[in-house]
């Protein structure tokens, strides 16, 4: 058997000596929940009081007329509050925090949206809270960095490195490895040293077991495919732990093409042949890093993508061949976009688009039997600067500049 | 034997201090001097830094300079050709400081089998703890080179037995929470964590994370074997200059 924290050799804790007593803290507290019933059930309720729990499962009539099949349904995270999935996460490491009894949460961030609900989680359970973001993504997502700050958080533009997601999680090490006392680290994807990977798993998990009994409720079938985009993996391995038993369901994973594969320009860790099994903030798994073992820069329009690792659960996952992942470019994205917010009124996040961009190039090959389920992670409200550029918008960017002129009179 | 090395020098003088330079910052040649400058001026031993992406065990001096080699676009291959010029150059014990991902990448054997042609004596690596380190330190041992592993003051009485297992030249102790380059207040708690370290191992210890005075350096003579000075040092090399950062190490005395 393999040692906890591991999956097919993926995994691990390779992290500094002074934060493995704290990770140790953290499992234990963990371990509790897990084997206490009344948790899953208080979890669940406040995510049914607090948020839109379960969010619903919406059937997409105009995209599957558009495409003359197949029958696409949508799992709406994006009616979650605070707009994605990341919320089930942090709700439930809120939890564990209030069980710890530490005082202060830290987060990283790239879009935005898991600096958000660690904000908002942390109003509400009245905990001092730090976000770090790199530069590059502070200026690219910044109304979250408004609504954080509005929410209470003290953001910290990270101005290191790539400037980015990877950066920003190093950042918030750094923090903990000296405030861990009080402080705990709520980390927004299943990626980093055991045991996030398995927790933040766990929390999202509660994203398949609805959509599975609502496919089964709704549809009275199991989907014959199972989008997802991925970042970290925490939004696709929350669906996709309701359908991996299910032989007959394929389950797709959409990593960033960003300017395409060929371009160097992505961040495809497992979808390209750029990747390479590596070490690095704290788990091992394939990354984009050079032969020496450097990171390389990454690219993506949609910044919760743009990050150098991917879950060891999802690595594993890949080498078995139980999940495909494929990569859809920055274009194929916008056009996604486009296309979902004219046909069924769904603003969706840039990142959730590159699952819509991976089943419309899909769906024309497949019958008009099939039924796929797509999960829309987030909504795309945070985007509206990239997008307005991207599409050029006019009138916008003639507000914007009336806007500046103002301030600056 | 990197211990025999360690307690030779110890006949000689109280406490031996260790230095780190990030390799390739601010570029080779000038690295290099800055070695040269630091052995005169009378260091026992020297970590010569890998640099490495996403060192997340070092604060913003160190991790600058980590970031400004890679960008002048060093190579690994650039630091073992370095670690073998200032192993033939001087006579103190060179060890190499990196993070895991760089030994993982180049293969531990070969990793291993290089750092002993460069005549490396020990690795740092702060983020390999010896749960998952049964490979590297198979290698280690392979090619007689001394894993340091470090000891917190947040390592419990149980893992502090354990880790002495592993050790061997000297074990690395950091003198308080965080990371490398904040200020530290050296007062009687360290003593007590020192003597937790004394209970598990023979080992001479060595003490690091804000040692940057001389004052520092006598407050720790008899507590501990070696005093590691970093941040400090890369602090005055970036103000001053290679001279200036000699100088600081004979000050330390
Ligand atoms: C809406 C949305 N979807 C997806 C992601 C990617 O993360 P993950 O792969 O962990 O779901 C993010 C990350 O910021 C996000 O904001």
């Amino acid at each position: 058997m393999e040692r906890p924290g591991y999956y097919g050799g993926f995994g691990g804790a390779f992290i500094p000596e002074i934060l493995v007593a704290t990770l140790e803290q953290l499992r234990v507290a963990f371990e509790q929940i897990k084997n206490d019933p009344s948790f899953w059930k208080a979890f669940q309720s406040l995510m049914s009081t607090y948020s839109c729990r379960p969010t619903p499962l919406t059937y997409s009539e105009n995209l599957t007329r558009h495409f003359n099949g197949p029958h696409f349904y949508i799992k709406r995270e994006d009616l979650n509050h605070t707009g994605a999935h990341k919320l089930n996460n942090v709700i439930g490491q809120g939890l564990v925090v209030q069980r710890m009894g530490k005082s202060r949460v830290i987060a990283e961030t790239g879009a935005g949206q898991h600096g958000v609900a660690t904000a908002t989680m942390a109003a509400k359970f009245g905990f001092e809270c730090m976000i770090y973001m790199g530069e590059v993504d502070v200026a690219r997502q910044r109304p979250n960095v408004f609504w954080m700050e509005q929410l209470g958080a003290t953001v910290v533009t990270v101005r290191d490195g790539a400037r980015t997601l990877k950066d920003a999680i190093n950042e918030a090490l750094r923090d903990w490895a000296t405030n861990m006392d009080t402080t705990h680290y709520v980390l927004g994807t299943v990626c980093g040293p055991h045991p996030y990977p398995e927790m933040v798993a766990y929390f999202q998990s509660i994203i398949g077991s609805e959509a599975r009994e609502q496919m089964l409720g709704q549809v009275g079938r199991l989907p014959s495919r199972v989008y997802a985009c991925v970042g970290g993996g925490s939004n696709a391995l929350g669906i996709f732990q309701g359908f991996l038993g299910d032989s007959e369901v394929e389950l797709v994973g959409v990593e960033a093409g960003g300017k395409g594969l060929k371009s160097g320009k992505h961040a495809s860790r497992l979808a390209s042949a750029d990747g390479s099994v590596g070490v690095a903030q704290g788990y091992k798994t394939y990354f984009l890093q050079n032969d020496d073992g450097q990171m390389l820069e990454t690219h993506s329009v949609a910044a919760g993508l743009d990050y150098i690792g991917v879950s060891p659960i999802l690595a594993a996952y890949h080498e078995q061949g139980s999940i495909r992942f494929e990569a859809a470019t920055n274009e194929e994205v916008l056009e996604a976009t486009r296309l979902t917010m004219r046909k069924e009124g769904i603003i969706p996040a840039l990142e959730s688009a590159h699952a819509l961009a991976c089943v419309f190039r899909e769906a024309p090959q497949m019958s008009a039997d099939d039924v796929i389920l797509i999960n829309l992670s987030g909504r795309g409200d945070k985007d509206i600067f990239t997008i307005a550029d991207a599409l050029g918008d006019e009138s916008w960017k003639r507000f914007i500049t009336t806007k500046a002129e103002a301030y600056s009179a | 034997m990197l211990e025999d090395y360690i307690r030779q020098r110890l006949k000689e003088r109280g406490i031996l201090l260790m230095a780190h330079v990030v390799v390739g910052y601010p570029d080779l040649e000038a690295s290099f001097e800055l070695v040269k400058a630091i052995v005169v001026a009378g260091v026992d031993l020297m970590e010569l830094q890998i640099p490495f992406s996403e060192p997340i065990a070092d604060g913003p001096v160190i991790l600058k300079a980590n970031q400004s080699a890679l960008a002048a676009g060093l190579r690994v291959d650039d630091c073992f050709k370095f670690a073998h010029r200032v192993t033939q150059s001087f006579d103190i014990a060179f060890l190499f400081m990196t993070y895991y991902n760089i030994v993982f990448k180049r293969g531990e054997d070969r990793f291993f089998a290089e750092a002993k042609a460069a005549e490396i004596r020990g690795t740092i690596v702060p983020d390999i703890p010896p749960e998952e380190g049964e490979s590297y330190l198979a290698a280690a041992a392979a090619h007689g080179i001394a894993p340091i592993f470090i000891l917190s003051p947040t390592t419990t009485p149980d893992r502090l037995a354990y880790l002495a297992g592993f050790g061997r030249g000297f074990f690395y102790c950091v003198a308080r929470k965080g990371i490398t380059g904040a200020k530290t207040t050296f007062s009687s708690e360290l003593d007590e964590f020192l003597g937790r370290c004394r209970k598990v191992t023979q080992l001479p210890l060595a003490l690091g994370f804000g040692v940057s005075r001389k004052e520092d350096v006598d407050f720790l003579n008899g507590k501990v074997e070696i005093a590691v000075v970093g941040s400090q040092a890369l602090r005055v090399l970036n103000s001053s200059g290679v001279e200036a950062a000699g100088s600081f190490f004979r000050g330390l005395r």
